[in-house]
């Protein structure tokens, strides 16, 4: 019972983030395609909660849903000068095009050779603390660093952004 | 029964109780800013205008839903749902006593908030599918303020969390059980270290749920009526409900995190648990009667003074507060220690 609801539940949600993939890309609305981008955010964070990622799919969720789209979408808001710019013409150049088909062969003959490796689910569920434990302990370097790169991030982006004050 | 039907059966729970709670509150909103204002409020509708809101919902039912010629279609549709679905879904995790919730979740906190860090989401998406100027000032102005408010209203709710150790909202009301001193009870609110924090929650919990002097979206004075101008039927009743569902969802998480929950103080352990659910509703109605006391009395700020209060005051207190509740909880063992 429980693994058919998973098994619907994951054809549902893997087909809402490739189909909104897909409708993102090929939508010529900027606006459309920024909220096709929330959606498959939304639909990612349900396959972390189905895998019981419970803290990772919540962040997610907090963050690329609820707050890097609203960036997005406010950022193209506050550039398109007129509500008609929002809707592009189709521009395919051949180069792009040629990339595009580079990249994607390249992706598809690395994951057909890789040797995914089969994970058995844990017995039990680690909570929230166990999270915070290992991160802060096994991956406390890693953290840091990351930390560290989002702050020199921040940083360079207020000195980049002072204008003629600097 | 099965699993499946439960949770149905949940959900339609806290579907009856949002749409419960938005009759309630269109009500006790027009009583309590007419009493505020020193008028009546509505008095025809059976006593005391009690079946206003009643007559109000069939009126939002028959009315013409109209469809502006510059609208974007799809997502006029789709904003009021985008609006809606996760005001519902934020109660899935508010505890209404040690037993009675939707689901019992270890990150029920940031649940709650994920949920509702959506709402503005919707709000930007009615506003820009409106096609008229002033929703879509509404929208950019919910977007603005999200972003300027969601990280002081996660950063000042982090001390309670270092203290209880804990992102479960069942375990922080029960963290907060027991008396001080003999009769203070333990709540959170009387702790004088969290007062600045509560400060902070309280400023951006009214700003995240779009309470009147912060409600820069709607502002009717500037605005018409923000994002909801080209609303209405049912679609404006949607945008509506979720709106004072937000309220409550607010009020209950300030209940939950710094009124002790569903505890009842200075009674014997059982009746305060046979009245959990009851205790917990009515605390919950008293904050959202301050928050329309507060909506009564004071007047709308302006929107860039709200975006430097958010930016320049509220981040980095917060961020002061989360290190000074650091520091307190690293410090006092230590101390304790040494003295003994």
């Amino acid at each position: 019972m429980a693994e058919t609801v998973d098994g619907i539940a994951f054809f549902l949600l893997a087909f809402a983030s490739i189909g909104g993939a897909v409708m993102m890309l090929s939508t010529r609305n900027v606006v459309h395609a920024a909220f096709w981008l929330l959606e498959v955010m939304l639909a990612t964070a349900g396959l972390y909660l189905l895998l019981d990622a419970e803290f990772l799919a919540l962040v997610q969720a907090l963050v690329y849903a609820g707050a890097v789209s609203v960036l997005v979408l406010f950022t193209i808001m506050l550039t398109l000068r007129r509500r008609e710019d929002a809707v592009r013409p189709f521009e395919p150049g051949w180069g792009a095009l040629a990339l595009a088909a580079l990249f994607g062969g390249a992706m598809l003959l690395a994951i057909s050779r890789a040797q995914l490796p089969i994970g058995a689910m844990p017995a039990s569920v680690p909570t929230t603390a166990d999270f915070g434990r290992v991160l802060f302990t096994q991956w406390a370097v890693p953290f840091e660093i990351a930390s560290l790169v989002l702050l020199v991030a921040l940083v360079g982006a207020v000195w980049w952004s002072g204008g003629d004050r600097r | 029964m099965s699993p499946l039907a439960v949770s149905v059966l949940k959900v339609l729970a806290c579907l009856g109780l949002m749409l419960a709670n938005g009759v309630v509150m269109i009500w006790m909103l027009r009583k309590v800013l007419g009493h505020l204002h020193l008028r009546y409020g509505p008095l025809e509708m059976g006593p005391s205008g009690i079946l206003q809101t009643t007559m109000d919902v069939l009126k939002l039912l028959t009315k013409e839903d109209v469809m502006p010629g510059a609208a974007d279609k799809a997502l006029f549709w789709l904003a009021p749902l985008a609006v809606f679905v996760p005001s519902l879904a934020a109660y899935a995790a508010l505890p209404f006593s040690s037993t009675l919730r939707a689901t019992s979740l270890d990150t029920g906190l940031l649940y709650t908030f994920a949920a509702l860090s959506f709402v503005p989401l919707g709000i930007l998406m009615a506003g820009w599918a409106s096609g008229n100027k002033w929703s879509l000032l509404g929208g950019m102005r919910a977007a603005g303020q999200q972003i300027a408010y969601e990280v002081p209203l996660l950063l000042s709710v982090l001390p309670i969390v270092m203290l209880t150790g804990t992102t479960d909202l069942g375990r922080l009301v029960e963290a907060q059980s027991g008396v001080w001193a003999g009769f203070l009870p333990r709540w959170f609110i009387f702790d004088p270290l969290l007062w600045p924090t509560f400060l902070v929650f309280v400023v951006a919990a009214l700003i995240e749920s779009n309470q009147t002097p912060f409600d820069m979206s709607e502002a009717e004075s500037e605005l018409v009526a923000g994002f909801a101008t080209e609303y209405s039927a049912m679609k404006f009743g949607l945008l509506f409900l979720s709106e004072f569902s937000n309220h409550f969802i607010i009020s209950a998480l300030a209940v939950t995190l710094f009124f002790g929950g569903w505890l009842l103080p200075w009674v014997p352990e059982g009746v305060s648990a046979s009245l959990a659910p009851v205790t917990f509703i009515l605390k919950t109605y008293v904050g959202i009667f301050v928050m329309m006391w507060i909506r009564g009395t004071f007047p709308r700020v302006r929107i860039d003074t709200l975006m430097e209060l958010g930016w320049k005051r509220l981040i980095p207190i917060s961020l002061a507060l989360v290190v000074v509740m650091g520091i307190v909880i690293k410090a006092m063992p230590a101390l304790a220690r040494v003295v003994g």
